[in-house]
């Protein structure tokens, strides 16, 4: 099989700004719960503060690590996932329409997300995040005249 | 019979005979407000007059709504497209254009069909209620309906060859089917009873048992509640309990008969209902399917819409030769994702259909494939531990207490042994009997342990190709190979690698060598 390409490094950042907001609650709860005074200093904050960091440091960057695609003659391939891995290849020739998203992180740091949808019942819209925009226009463009090449 | 020509691009309303149609099936509704009426009221004489006024009421309601929304809904026919204009105050427009439709499917429930009435559908694959339905129009105007758009679908140019193939169809320039079709498969009244003794069923206790809640609720009736059965055993049921255990085991067994006999019957007039008069036919266009008692369905299937097939069987059924044949695509069938072309057949009698779609029946000299070993053994010890550990727990408990909670049946902790013991065999078995394998066209799928079934793909057909593996699985080497396939779902689980990737690698091959424009 073909090298795979990493996403934008931009991408880790992005997902450890996700992360961290959903962490924010339970960050605040135990905040809260230290404050109460019930335990002793630090039984609660510490071991949450310790796994808040490794969830917002070091599970984003192995997300990234684990990431990849590559664009082939005809094909797209993505591969994803740290304990469950999934390496999916999508032909062009069974792209039925593309979609290139930006949320509001992803436009703050110049980021889109790839979306490709097939006819199929299983894989009916494979995502691919983390792509630089201009990268993310580019790939559909190539998708595209693909698609329309081969239907003429 | 002179078949109406549909007007192209002018608004037309359904029959005018739908609104009584609707009206009738408002009688349904209108059943159970007066039963409650009736009763409710305390079955005085004036109840059956309420109940009654009820009824009426309920009634006319249906039917004013019915015929508003008749006046409201009206339905054009255009050049490339079908619109559908509906709604009282708010108003919808639907347009479904005549490329997106996968089939037009006919169907005829009871009340219509004693109006001589027909519901029009169109499957586009939206699934459920999204799919535009028309109800209801005259037999002949479904028909003609149907025609007109599969002429449209495939442009006038191929449809004015198949009218004069046809030969003797009707002369208003609609081509009609059934002059040129072939009879695939159909079921006489032997063959449906034959099939419906093996539908064995026991819904009709699911139906009591709601009826049972239902009494509950209502008449106050309290079924579940003990007291009930006690006083009654005491009372007029006390000479049960004095037969003898002879008579006891007789009773047994004759309650054993009753059910096997409900069962077999519940099944029997189950299948009759659906499946009388099953006619599967070859036509210039696909594969037509007739069948019903009271509500007769006609589906239409063209054949290059066909994804995949699944031919599959049951536990008992199989010891006697029987199968099922069902297509996958991506239009649906009544309560199933597939559609059932030959419910109850000799595998014999399936190959001509099996051809007719444009697939073939699993040659002999197939290079089947097991699944890896690796896969085997970890489902074997994962479904075996699971059970044990309950098994364990409870042991437990009946060791270290002085087995009061168990009541000295400490054997009883046994059984979850038992059960994670029959579950690593079945496993064992199920890997035994799933197979893998390709050739130059297909894709096949073995898989189930008692009742075996088969799914046939075709290479070219599919959609997309996934790899994937959780923890267990890379650590041991094997993978699941998940394929797009439009309308259903086609999984090998735990191949070895590298038998994944040359399947993935063959696959993709064949997919990359067509194009999707050239499958519809």
């Amino acid at each position: 099989m073909e090298e795979l390409t990493s996403l934008d490094p931009r991408y880790v950042t992005v997902v450890r700004i996700r992360t961290a907001l959903a962490t924010l609650p339970i960050l605040i709860a135990a905040f809260v719960l230290e404050g109460a005074d019930i335990l002793p200093f630090g039984v609660v904050i510490a071991p949450v503060i310790l796994l808040a960091a490794f969830i917002i440091f070091r599970i984003p960057l192995r997300r990234y690590s684990a990431r990849g695609y590559s664009m082939g003659e005809d094909r797209l391939r993505v591969v994803r996932g740290l304990l469950f891995r999934s390496d999916t290849v999508v032909p062009f020739g069974r792209v039925q329409h593309i979609d290139v998203d930006q949320g509001p992180l992803e436009r703050a740091f110049g980021l889109s997300t790839l979306t490709v949808h097939t006819a199929g019942t299983h894989n009916a819209s494979v995502h691919l995040p983390g792509l630089a925009s201009d990268d993310a226009v580019a790939m559909r463009e190539e998708i595209r005249a693909h698609i329309k090449r081969e239907t003429l | 019979m002179s078949e109406p020509a549909i007007p192209i691009g002018v608004p037309q309303r359904t029959n005018p005979v739908s609104v009584l149609a609707q009206g009738a099936s408002a009688v349904r509704n209108a059943l159970f407000p007066m039963i409650a009426i009736f009763f409710g009221s305390g079955s005085r004489g004036y109840s059956v007059m309420l109940a009654l006024g009820i009824g009426v009421l309920v009634i006319a309601v249906g039917t004013l709504r019915s015929y508003i929304r008749w006046r409201r809904l009206t339905y054009t026919v255009g050049q490339e497209d079908i619109r559908v204009e509906s709604g009282v105050l708010s108003r919808a427009a639907r347009s479904v254009p005549y490329d997106r439709i996968q089939d037009v499917s006919l169907e005829q429930a009871l009340i219509p069909r004693l109006f001589g009435l027909v519901e029009v559908r169109f499957e586009t694959g939206a699934g459920g209620k999204d799919e535009l339905k028309l109800a209801f129009l005259r037999e002949s105007e479904g028909e003609a309906l149907r025609e007109l758009v599969r002429a449209q679908k495939d442009g006038a140019g191929i449809a004015v060859p198949e009218a004069s193939g046809a030969g003797e169809a009707s002369g208003d320039g609609v081509a009609t089917l059934e002059a040129a079709s072939e009879v695939l498969f159909a079921m006489p009244p032997k063959r449906l009873v034959t099939f419906g003794l093996f539908e064995f069923s026991l819904a009709v206790f699911a139906v009591l048992a709601g009826l049972a809640q239902y009494a509950d609720t209502f008449a106050g009736i309290e079924l579940w509640d003990p007291d009930l059965w006690m006083e009654w055993l005491a009372g007029p049921g006390d000479w049960i309990a004095h037969l003898g255990p002879m008579a006891q085991v007789i009773s047994a067994i004759a309650g054993l008969v009753t059910l096997f006999v409900v069962g077999s019957v519940t099944g029997l007039v189950r299948t009759v209902l659906r499946d009388w008069g099953f006619v599967l036919e070859r036509t210039a266009k696909g594969f037509r399917r007739r069948r019903g008692l009271l509500t007769r369905t006609d589906v239409v299937m063209p054949a290059h819409r066909v994804q995949a097939l699944e031919i599959g069987t049951r536990m008992i059924r199989r010891r006697f030769g029987w199968h099922g044949l069902k297509f996958v695509s991506l239009a649906q069938d009544a309560g199933g994702a597939s559609h059932d072309v030959a419910p109850f057949a000799k595998l014999g009698e399936l190959a001509p259909i099996v051809t007719a779609a444009g697939f073939a029946m699993p040659p002999d000299d197939l290079d089947w494939q097991r699944s890896s070993k690796s896969y085997r053994n970890a489902g074997m010890w994962i479904d075996a531990i699971i059970p044990s550990l309950l098994g364990l727990v409870l042991l437990g408990i009946a060791l270290l207490t002085d087995s009061d909670t168990l009541g000295g049946r400490w054997w009883v902790a046994l059984i979850p042994f038992a059960i994670g013991m029959f579950l690593a065999l079945r496993q064992f078995f199920l890997w035994r009997y799933a197979r893998n394998a390709i050739d130059d066209r297909q894709l096949y799928r073995r898989s189930g342990w008692l009742a075996p079934s088969t799914a046939i793909a075709n290479r070219v057909k599919l959609q997309s190709v996934e790899i994937a593996q959780g923890p267990l699985a890379r650590l041991r080497g094997y993978a699941t190979l998940h394929l797009g396939l439009a309308g259903g779902s086609f999984v090998i689980a735990g191949l070895p690698l590298d038998r994944a990737q040359q399947l993935r690698a063959a696959i993709l091959d064949s997919i990359s060598a067509t194009d999707f424009s050239e499958l519809t």
